[in-house]
């Protein structure tokens, strides 16, 4: 069907509008777990942090 | 007949043990890297179909090849919004919390997917109409959609106690849901630039076999995507939610 990887890129004359959107579509599929990865990263790291803190606490009154 | 009582029984002791946070996290921790392993596959297979095996159109050229992104796209920013406002019911009727979690964790995949038909829609729309945009019925009734997923989350993030924000959202949720019939039978009820449905149960499709094809590959790796991130986001949710429960200080990932 495409006889050159320019001729692919090229789409037809539609590469901006193309490219656009399958830019754009995997830029926010991808970034999106990221951010979720983060936020769930954060919360485990607080969980720790408030862990440690328990058992510091613990360790003093004793 | 004993035997029979006592395995419904179990059953649905199963299934409500499910449905309490603390069993639900592991669970869907186990069910994370599957849902990526689908999304890959028919991510994968989707995008060779639509870039090497869809023939070229005979109007649009290659430009129609942004259908393969964009029909997905606005398939499950319609049907996310009516899986979010069910979990949302669901919590407000059966006042469970991970349903509203679940709610929660969904809302931002479909405003993703909402943005997602909008902005492929703008970029289709140059090229073939002329216009980024046209106040039409389904285009402006999307753009609504997207609206109504921005207010349940703003809405959710405004109210600080969080069983009041779960009940706020999900009447939010419940009454927008006239709006997914009214995008998808927008462009039969009113005159609109945007064209018909290419894929409907009752006609044949009015497309090559292989475009088809293509579509629903790229539909199932946009819906395996949305599970896997909405399971993420439900795990983090839950955290934060019940950050002080005896259950999550006894994680091993909490533990160190």
């Amino acid at each position: 069907m495409w006889n050159s990887p320019a001729e692919f890129f090229a789409m037809g004359g539609y590469a901006l509008y193309v490219w656009s959107s399958f830019g754009v579509c995997a830029l926010v599929l991808i970034l999106e777990p990221l951010f979720v990865r983060a936020r769930y990263k954060a919360i485990v790291r607080r969980l720790q942090e408030e862990r440690l803190a328990e058992q510091f606490d613990q360790e003093n009154i004793e | 007949m004993n035997e029979v009582n006592h395995l419904s029984k179990t059953r649905w002791f199963n299934w409500l043990k499910l449905s309490s946070p603390s069993t639900f996290y592991p669970v869907a921790g186990k069910l994370i890297p599957i849902f990526w392993i689908l999304t890959a596959i028919f991510g994968i297979a989707g995008l060779w179909v639509s870039f090497f095996v869809a023939p070229v159109d005979a109007v649009q050229g290659q430009g129609y090849r942004i259908i393969f992104i964009h029909v997905p796209a606005s398939w499950m920013s319609m049907f996310l919004y009516l899986v979010m406002a069910a979990w949302a019911g669901l919590g407000l009727v059966f006042n469970t919390r991970l349903s509203a979690m679940m709610a929660q964790a969904l809302a931002p995949v479909g405003a993703w997917m909402a943005f997602l038909s909008l902005w492929t829609g703008a970029f289709w729309g140059k090229p073939m109409w002329g216009a980024w945009w046209v106040w039409d019925a389904r285009l402006t009734s999307e753009l609504i959609l997207l609206f109504l997923y921005l207010g349940f989350i703003a809405l959710q993030a405004s109210i600080d106690n969080p069983r009041r924000a779960d009940k706020a959202g999900a009447i939010l949720a419940l009454v927008g849901v006239v709006n997914v019939p009214i995008i998808y039978f927008s462009v039969k009820w009113w005159n609109t630039l945007h064209q018909g449905a290419s894929v409907s149960v009752t006609k044949a499709p009015a497309m090559a076999q292989t475009m088809l094809w293509g579509m629903l590959l790229m539909a199932l790796c946009f819906w395996m995507y949305s599970i896997a991130v909405g399971l993420m986001r439900v795990r983090a949710i839950i955290l934060e939610r019940e950050a002080h429960a005896d259950w999550v200080r006894q994680l091993s990932e909490v533990k160190i």
